[in-house]
């Protein structure tokens, strides 16, 4: 059997991109080739439509606010019934920061309005008060994964409130969260993750990245492990960086 | 200086019991005099006959040492803030025990609406903006917004040079048209009030745009700039196929260039006074920029064509900026690094010499660095993977640059990571290998190297 292929979609990777999102696709794509597993990457700009079955990832980071009110009519209008269908299909689709709050319903700016696609039940409001900075851990409890800490950095003037079904991704340990108050950052939804830590996350959070690929490949067993020395090593200084 | 009364005098007091209480200083008796006087800026500056600012996001400090070096042939006594203390405070204290005839300020991208309004130079250099520090500046788009309303509010008698091959700050050319003259408006060219540099050799150009490439979105109608070269980060030729915007033409140009590794630089400078074939003992096309930066100013400022030139050749590194002192039976040439496009431009220089590299990598957070260290992963450290012998990494932070080069293509045996101490990483290194170090390290991290430095001894033409 031949070894299979991750195939990953960015979405918008020359706008949504401010938080060294790149990092997070490398993660990946370095993991895949040191087990001999495929790795294919397609970008997605604006007006480029997206096949539903051509990918088994789709990554969305965060933008400057004039980049993503582009990004957001454009996923609405080109992308979001093609999200949506892959979804179904058992895509995995990750956002941080920017491209988390476009997974909801709608992020109000002021008098400004950005639209959602409406795959994580939660909207997103800009705050009169100060942006939500800083070193931020919270402990996460995914599906065959067990309790484990995702650790990393946030920085956002947003607050997202997740409707009263909706899962976060996690418990704050450190840091601010979705509100600051309500003691829940991101949010998850099969496997549709949305979360406002970069640093980039899957450098800091190199379990994720295998849990990420596990999970958008179908595949029945975990992946071979890596000599992660390195990877945790970060992963721990990253969570000290919280206070852990 | 003149012109503070008792306030300087309160101010000065104030620096001295800072002093000696070994807290720094540079800009306490300036914040005090702040406090107690808030025009204090315009007051002591009016006494100068000759003012210019300086502001970007990279190279500020570089370019001011340069400037200085070219306004001294000319006999120019300078009240400069060449120790880097950017802010009002910093500048207030400059002022207010500084002597001369011309002040030269490096203004931090931040302060610099503030500043002017007081200082009204009769040159305002805006030489670039890239992504940096994200949690401490926010975003580019609204440091541009900021700054086209310090042109727009601009004393008619400041002459601003500005960088045409950066379309965010070439495009602030535009604030300058009067109200009405709608179709000037269209380009930069030309604009009243406003010189240009850029560079003209297109055989520098790179194959694309680097990851942590801003602003290549069109700031008049947001389509995407069309580039016909790429020089660095965004910075290169370019136009706007939807609105028509374009790179004005310059009217300080390098031509020729040469970049000879680590060691320094050649080209032909062009200024509307002439040209002449120029010899930079900084590297990098990164300082090639600055060089032309420091030319349109001190050209604005009535330098001749040859102090420029002797200046330029006579400029010795900031501290930290590729500078080579000799520790430990070893060549230790340090370069700051603090952002993805000053990264780029260090380590695509870094690519050009022969042979593998030691490098010494001190990555810290604290906040003059940035508390969010993302941006190593902008930077492209992929260019001199390939090149390294070995990777020490230091720093508040070092697992997360011992990671960075690992997924940039170093072989993990390769790298080692030293996490009790700046000493004990800048021993570690030293042992490991011969030949010349390279310390990439940043901000914070370079003062703590300079003070180690100079505990072990060493002195360098910086300081010592």
């Amino acid at each position: 059997m031949p070894s299979p292929v991750l195939r990953v979609c960015a979405l918008y990777p020359d706008l949504m991109n401010i938080y060294a999102d790149r990092g997070n696709l490398l993660l990946l794509q370095q993991r895949c080739a040191w087990r001999g597993l495929g790795f294919q990457l397609t970008g997605a700009g604006l007006g480029d439509a997206i096949d539903p079955a051509a990918h088994d990832l789709f990554y969305m980071g965060g933008g400057q606010d004039r980049d993503q009110a582009l990004c957001a009519q454009d996923l609405v209008d080109t992308k979001r019934d093609a999200l949506h269908t892959a979804v179904d299909r058992g895509a995995v689709v990750l956002g941080v920061c920017g491209g988390y709050q476009l997974l909801g319903h709608s992020y109000e700016l002021g008098d400004e309005h950005l639209p959602g696609v409406g795959l994580l039940d939660l909207r997103t409001v800009r705050h009169d008060g100060p942006r939500l900075i800083g070193n931020v851990a919270i402990e996460v409890d995914l599906p065959g994964a067990g309790r484990r800490i995702v650790a990393g950095f946030e920085n956002h003037g947003g607050r997202t409130h997740l409707a009263s079904g909706q899962a976060p991704l996690g418990r704050v340990l450190k840091g601010h969260g979705n509100t600051g108050e309500s003691g829940a950052e991101g949010a998850i939804c099969g496997s549709v993750l949305g979360t406002y830590i970069h640093g980039p996350l899957l450098p800091k959070n190199a379990w994720l990245a295998d849990w990420l690929t596990e999970r958008a490949l179908g595949l029945d067993e975990p992946l071979a492990p890596l000599d992660d020395g390195m990877e945790d090593a970060a992963h721990a200084s990253a969570k000290a960086a919280a206070g852990l | 200086m003149r012109g503070a009364g008792w306030r300087g005098a309160v101010a000065r007091g104030a620096g001295r019991a800072s002093r000696l209480s070994g807290r720094g200083g540079t800009s306490i008796p300036g914040k005090v005099l702040l406090r107690l006087d808030p025009d204090a800026i315009a007051t002591l500056s009016a006494g100068l006959p000759r003012r210019a600012a300086i502001s970007a996001t990279n190279g500020k400090t570089t370019t001011a040492a340069m400037a200085h070096a070219i306004l001294a042939r000319g006999g120019a006594r300078l009240v400069h803030n060449s120790a880097g203390a950017n802010m009002a405070g910093g500048i207030a204290s400059t002022l207010l025990h500084g002597k001369g005839d011309t002040g030269l300020f490096e203004v931090d991208e931040f302060w610099l609406d503030g500043v002017v309004a007081q200082l009204r130079p009769q040159a305002l250099l805006l030489a670039n903006l890239f992504r940096d520090q994200l949690d401490r500046y926010g975003e580019l788009e609204s440091i541009a917004d900021r700054w086209a309303q310090i042109v727009r509010t601009a004393d008619p008698g400041t002459t601003l040079v500005l960088n045409a091959d950066d379309p965010l700050v070439a495009d602030l050319g535009r604030e300058r048209w009067p109200a009405g003259a709608q179709a000037a408006k269209d380009s930069a060219q030309g604009a009243p009030g406003v010189l240009t540099f850029g560079v003209e050799d297109l055989s520098l150009a790179t194959s694309g745009l680097q990851h942590a490439s801003d602003s290549t979105h069109c700031r008049r109608c947001g389509a995407p700039y069309r580039y016909d070269a790429v020089f660095l980060g965004h910075q290169g030729h370019y136009h706007c196929e939807a609105c028509g915007a374009t790179r004005p033409h310059p009217d300080v140009t390098a031509t020729d260039v040469h970049l000879d590794g680590v060691r320094g630089a050649r080209f032909v400078l062009t200024t509307p006074a002439g040209s002449a074939p120029v010899s930079l003992p900084l590297p990098g096309l990164y300082n090639v920029y600055n060089a032309l930066a420091a030319a349109a100013l001190t050209h604005v400022l009535g330098a001749p064509l040859e102090d420029i030139v002797a200046g330029l050749h006579a400029v010795a590194p900031a501290f930290g900026r590729a500078e080579t002192v000799s520790v430990g039976g070893r060549e230790l040439s340090i370069l700051l690094v603090k952002n993805p496009a000053g990264a780029n431009e260090v380590l695509r220089t870094l690519a050009l010499e022969e042979g593998e590299h030691d490098l010494f990598a001190v990555l810290n957070d604290n906040v003059a660095d940035g508390r969010d260290v993302s941006w190593i992963w902008d930077a492209d450290f992929e260019h001199l993977a390939p090149h390294l012998r070995r990777a020490t990494c230091a720093g508040t932070r070092a697992p997360e640059m011992g990671l960075r080069l690992k997924y940039a293509g170093v072989p993990a045996e390769r790298i080692v990571v030293v996490d009790d101490g700046l000493a004990a990483g800048l021993d570690r290194a030293l042992q490991d290998g011969s030949g010349r170090l390279f310390a990439l390290p940043t901000y914070t991290a370079m003062l703590s190297l300079r003070e180690e430095l100079t505990r072990r001894g060493v002195t360098g033409s910086s300081f010592g």
